[in-house]
């Protein structure tokens, strides 16, 4: 079922954690599922410098939401928007097939944070 | 050294030593047809005849009432379907619970796409059904009922003799899927009033891809699989020497050493649930909390804000094998529906794992597990967002 490369990275998650003066939060999926995933973001001058997760899912959860944190540290925030689940997942060097699911999980909880850090931007810049 | 606890007797057992050495003449010395005339047949003949004997011996049953089978899916496939086609006439309506294994479920929805009515009983919060229950919901079109004798993920033991006794006074064929129960709860067929029973060798230390039904004398049922005219003209397929003499010695056995063995492994559980409920926070322990209605070897647990199969896998990883009720670990969405059925939120089935000891699990074994599971647990709230630190809790985890 899972690779070695997943479970590596399962056994030992990059940036676990949450962020507390975060610029961007965002929170996907919900617990009937079986999956939530929890990701903030820090940005300065539009380069993301510091990310964490915090999932419940199972492993595959805990594997993507690692690497994808890990992948959109020192990006621009335009840059982290284009992170694709494909990417991950070909970081993981490949899911079984019922645990693509979770890799998307991990894209839109990046997209949420970078939405949220917008959108706390533009209420700076209005006011 | 690598650790290798294997917690998931429930899902399968290793065939026992002396089993595997009683079967191993079979493949290769006495490797003869049991259906042939020849001597090298009635070699083979004689082995399969004795197994027939001890298997019906270990339930109470006459050995030609015992037809062997490719396992639990099968008697299960066989005997619902064959009674249901060969009542037809006599009506549609099919009694069940909720909590049924797969093989007996997805049976009972294949009749329904042919035209047959499926009433599937709800459970107790601890998983029991009962025979009143079964008596309610008889009318005059029921043909059958089928109740498990205990439960493969919870391990509740239902009251499969009062249930037999309602399906009696009422004249419907009762069967049971004691695929977990036999070699581990003492049955009798006679007195629990079973007209038909599965079992499968290899959850008790016998080899898979064996088992039994058991159909009593006179209960009529459509024939399995068509072809030669082994088991009675019941059901085609060369009989498999090694496996079925495999099932015999080992049912043998289970049943010889029954009290022996659940007494060790019911010490195991107990010790194993009693530190769990002690040590962590915010668990609920799933199934009968009256430990005599329950397998000896069964504890399921769900632990809130984390995942099943992230449990699962850190367990893997520390060599403890375990098995989840989580969505994520069937391929599902959806987690158990056994736990679902107990009422167990779903947030919560997500979370739940499955501890089944067997009768070589060892003490040091539980502790290290127990050690073990209070890290990953810890480790994984760390990581939930849904978990919220504890203040003045008097637990470990």
């Amino acid at each position: 079922m899972y690779n070695q490369k997943v479970m590596k990275e399962f056994a030992n998650p990059q940036n676990v954690g949450y962020i507390e003066d975060n610029d961007g939060a965002g929170k996907v999926g919900n617990a009937t599922c079986g999956d939530i995933m929890e990701i903030t973001i820090k940005v300065k001058d539009d380069v993301i410098t510091d990310a964490k997760f915090r999932t419940f899912g199972c492993a595959a959860a805990v594997a993507t939401s690692s690497v994808a944190t890990n992948m959109v540290i020192g990006m621009t925030v335009d840059e982290a928007l284009k992170l694709t689940n494909a990417k991950v997942v070909e970081y993981l060097e490949g899911l079984p097939p019922q645990k693509i699911h979770c890799s998307v999980l991990a894209e839109e909880a990046i997209k949420a944070a970078i939405e949220d850090y917008r959108r706390r931007q533009s209420e700076k810049a209005g006011k | 050294m690598e650790r290798r606890i294997y917690l998931d007797n429930s899902a399968t057992t290793h065939t026992d030593a002396e089993v595997l050495q009683k079967m191993l003449p079979y493949f290769s010395e006495v490797y003869g047809n049991g259906s042939s005339q020849h001597f090298f047949g009635r070699e083979a003949l004689m082995a399969i005849d004795e197994a027939r004997e001890k298997v019906a011996k270990a339930i109470g049953a006459r050995p030609a009432e015992i037809y062997f089978t490719s396992g639990g899916t099968e008697s299960d496939n066989w005997a619902i379907k064959g009674a249901a086609h060969a009542l037809r006439a006599k009506g549609d309506h099919i009694i069940t619970t909720a909590i049924e294994h797969p093989a007996v479920i997805k049976t009972c929805e294949a009749l329904e796409k042919e035209g047959f009515r499926v009433t599937y009983l709800p459970v107790s919060e601890e998983g029991f059904v009962t025979a009143q229950q079964v008596e309610e919901a008889i009318t005059d079109k029921t043909i059958l009922i089928s109740v498990m004798s205990a439960n493969n993920e919870v391990g509740t033991i239902e009251p499969i003799r009062e249930i037999g006794a309602v399906a009696k006074a009422h004249k419907i064929l009762f069967h049971t899927d004691a695929v977990q129960a036999v070699g581990n709860v003492p049955i009798d067929v006679v007195k629990d009033n079973i007209d038909m029973l599965s079992m499968s060798a290899h959850k008790f230390y016998g080899p898979k891809g064996i088992g039994a039904l058991y159909k009593r004398n006179g209960v009529k049922i459509e024939r399995f699989m068509d072809g030669g005219e082994q088991e009675r003209n019941m059901r085609a397929s060369t009989l498999n020497t090694p496996g079925i003499v495999g099932i015999g010695a080992a049912i043998e056995k289970a049943v010889r050493d029954m009290d022996k063995n659940n007494a060790h492994i019911a010490k195991l559980r107990d010790h194993f649930v009693k530190e769990v409920l002690e040590n962590i926070a915010d668990v609920r322990f799933n199934g009968s909390k009256d430990m005599s209605r329950r397998l000896a070897s069964n504890a399921n647990f769900s632990f809130e804000y984390i995942e099943g199969e992230s449990i699962l896998m850190s367990l893997d990883l520390a060599g403890i094998a375990v098995s989840s009720g989580s969505a994520c670990s069937s391929g599902s969405l959806e987690p158990s529906y056994v736990l679902l059925s107990l009422g167990v939120p779903i947030e919560l089935a997500h979370g739940s794992i499955r501890f089944s000891f067997g009768k070589d699990n060892t003490m040091e074994e539980v502790d290290y597990t127990l050690k073990t599971l209070y890290e990953v647990v810890a480790r994984l709230r760390e990581m939930s967002p849904l978990f919220k630190k504890f203040e003045g809790e008097d637990k470990n985890v």
